[in-house]
């Protein structure tokens, strides 16, 4: 077993090759098939991949990720494999390109081992939307994995990979981290290039990895950032070194009242986060209580924008140009309704006719425009509190993960949400930490927010914060 | 506001999307518990404010434009459901069996 990077160079050090690495994770995959993290694994892609880095490894040319075994959730492209956003729509389909960050894995000599589970389309926060069955929790399998990115945090915390990329919308990286005692980064608005990442709400979606230590998660974001001729919302800005370095200074961290001081956070989770902002205090950190206005409007205002998005960008599966395609229909009209009707899922379904609604005629600027308008609110805010402090602090979770089917309403399924959209509506950086076990024995998030672009800075804060919990 | 049968079958018009029988009972219920949530919004004044549009401060990303080939036009037509060499296919407007 491996359970990060440094281990695999310890084994390669040692003499121990790149193909036996993967042979232990691949064993892991079919002990733990159970939990149905993997969609599929490109067995024979990787050994091929395997073979080559052990060759490099011989003659001292190998990239900065040789040994390191990488899944990707099922909505990045990776040219000749198959890939389906976990959807009926999309079965079958082979991308014919690769996106820009599995392309700059694989230049490292990063083993893609395979595609992971996820909700449908990357909606929902317990991996039970997915066409091709739940995900359950590597921990309990009783329990979800949280989501969208379910598949990537079970897989990580299994030990069925090193590290694993999710995408995060709303919180579909850092939530199934909190879910699952790993950690999980939401890059910056902009910062990792979108190119081949299958699109839900393009104003908020980022990729990013999963990983059981901050070291790899460094590593990892530094290769798959910076500028992307293919994608003009990646950001240009140099990215720098991001291995974690000892801070330099004592910190301003601010942390949002609201999110403690509610019923609606459990008692435990509130109790570590109390105990951990006196410890840091101690140490000479400032803590400082702040207020944000807008808790209970970040959920409505993330669900008009990103459906309103989503609604736009799955209009291009229309039954004709790829994927399923209705056997009933006769003509373009009926070929689209029955194809569509048919290939996705409800909650998929749900969101494109919630982002119809607010963007059609009459609604648009009750809805669709007044949800901008928050969106700024949340925004300036948070700027505003960043001004004056290095980061806010505050829950992944109100929970930990909860039993399979136990949410059904969909509202209080958005909900789980309610902490980590602020990170995607305002576009910050924003790290889950695994800070506590409860005592159902499961584990829960810390959440970091940090500046835009201060990645580095974020990371060196998160490596100094694992070892001081 | 209340959602009623007339609106559900016009948004599911412009979604290409298609609701009978329960399903239609539950997407109406859907529908309303969702507008009822996202009307939580109107709680904020935003007088004065400018709605948030863009995400990144990239402006004008410009680049050269040079002709070159990124996909083929049978990786075009890899995955389409039905294909000829040349297009993509759709069943007959006209025929009565299943194309």
């Amino acid at each position: 077993m491996y359970k990060t990077f440094n281990e695999i160079k310890a084994a390669l050090e040692k003499g121990r090759s790149v193909q036996d690495i993967l042979q232990s994770y691949l064993e892991n995959i079919k002990e733990r098939k159970d939990l149905n993290a993997f969609l599929e694994v490109f067995e024979n892609s990787a050994k091929e991949q395997a073979i080559a880095v052990d060759e490099k490894i011989k003659n001292g040319t190998a990239g900065r990720l040789a040994g390191m075994v990488i899944g990707i959730k099922d909505n990045l492209c990776y040219k000749g494999h198959k890939v389906s956003a976990a959807s009926k729509i999309l079965e079958g389909f082979e991308s014919i390109y690769t996106s820009t960050v599995v392309e700059r894995l694989i230049a490292e000599d990063a083993i893609i081992i395979g595609r992971l589970n996820c909700d449908e389309f990357a909606m929902g926060a317990s991996n039970e939307n997915s066409a091709y069955g739940p995900v359950r929790n590597a921990l309990n399998e009783d329990y979800v994995p949280g989501g969208s990115s379910g598949g990537t945090a079970s897989a990580v915390a299994a030990q069925l990979c090193t590290v694993a990329l999710g995408s995060d919308t709303g919180g579909s990286i850092r939530q199934p981290a909190s879910f699952t005692g790993t950690i999980g980064l939401k890059p910056t608005y902009g910062r990792v290039s979108r190119y081949g990442l299958i699109a839900y709400a393009s104003s908020f979606d980022q990729i990013g990895p999963i990983a059981n230590n901050v070291e790899d998660i460094a590593l990892v974001t530094e290769i798959i950032a910076g500028g992307d001729e293919f994608d003009g919302t990646a950001s240009s800005k140099e990215v720098p070194s991001l291995t974690p370095t000892p801070l330099k200074q004592k910190m301003k961290i601010a942390y949002i009242k609201e999110t403690l001081d509610t019923d609606g956070v459990d008692p435990e989770i509130k109790e570590r986060i109390e105990q951990l902002v006196n410890c840091l205090r101690a140490d000479g950190h400032e803590l400082i209580p702040v207020s944000f206005a807008y808790i209970e409007q970040m959920v409505p205002t993330y669900y008009v924008l990103t459906t309103a998005e989503a609604s736009s960008n799955l209009s291009r599966f229309d039954g004709v140009h790829f994927g399923y395609r209705s056997n009933e229909a006769k003509g373009v009209e009926e070929t689209y309704i029955k194809s569509r009707t048919e290939g996705f899922g409800d909650e998929v379904k749900r969101r494109i006719m919630a982002g119809t609604f607010v963007l059609s005629q009459g609604y648009y600027d009750a809805y669709y425009t007044k949800a901008q308008k928050v969106r700024r609110l949340i925004q300036d805010r948070t700027n505003e509190i960043l001004a004056q402090n290095d980061f806010i602090l505050l829950p992944t979770t109100p929970s930990t993960a909860f039993e399979l089917n136990s949410v059904k309403d969909p509202i209080q399924m958005y909900l789980q949400d309610i902490y980590t959209v602020q990170a995607n509506l305002a576009g910050n950086p924003a790290i889950s930490l695994p800070i506590g076990k409860h005592s159902n024995g499961l584990p829960f998030g810390l959440q970091l927010i940090g500046k835009h672009f201060g990645e580095k800075e974020l990371l060196d804060t998160s490596a100094y914060l694992m070892d001081f919990c | 506001m209340e959602i009623k049968d007339e609106l559900i079958d016009h948004i599911a018009h412009l979604a290409r999307l298609s609701f009978k029988g329960e399903d239609k009972a539950g997407i109406k219920n859907d529908m309303n518990n969702i507008i009822d949530f996202m009307g939580k919004l109107n709680e904020i004044n935003t007088d004065n404010v400018e709605p948030l549009v863009f995400m990144s401060d990239q402006i004008n990303v410009l680049r050269e434009d040079v002709p070159k080939q990124t996909i083929t036009h049978e990786e075009a037509l890899k995955n389409a459901p039905k294909k000829d060499s040349d297009y993509f296919r759709i069943p007959k407007v006209l025929d009565k069996t299943i194309d």
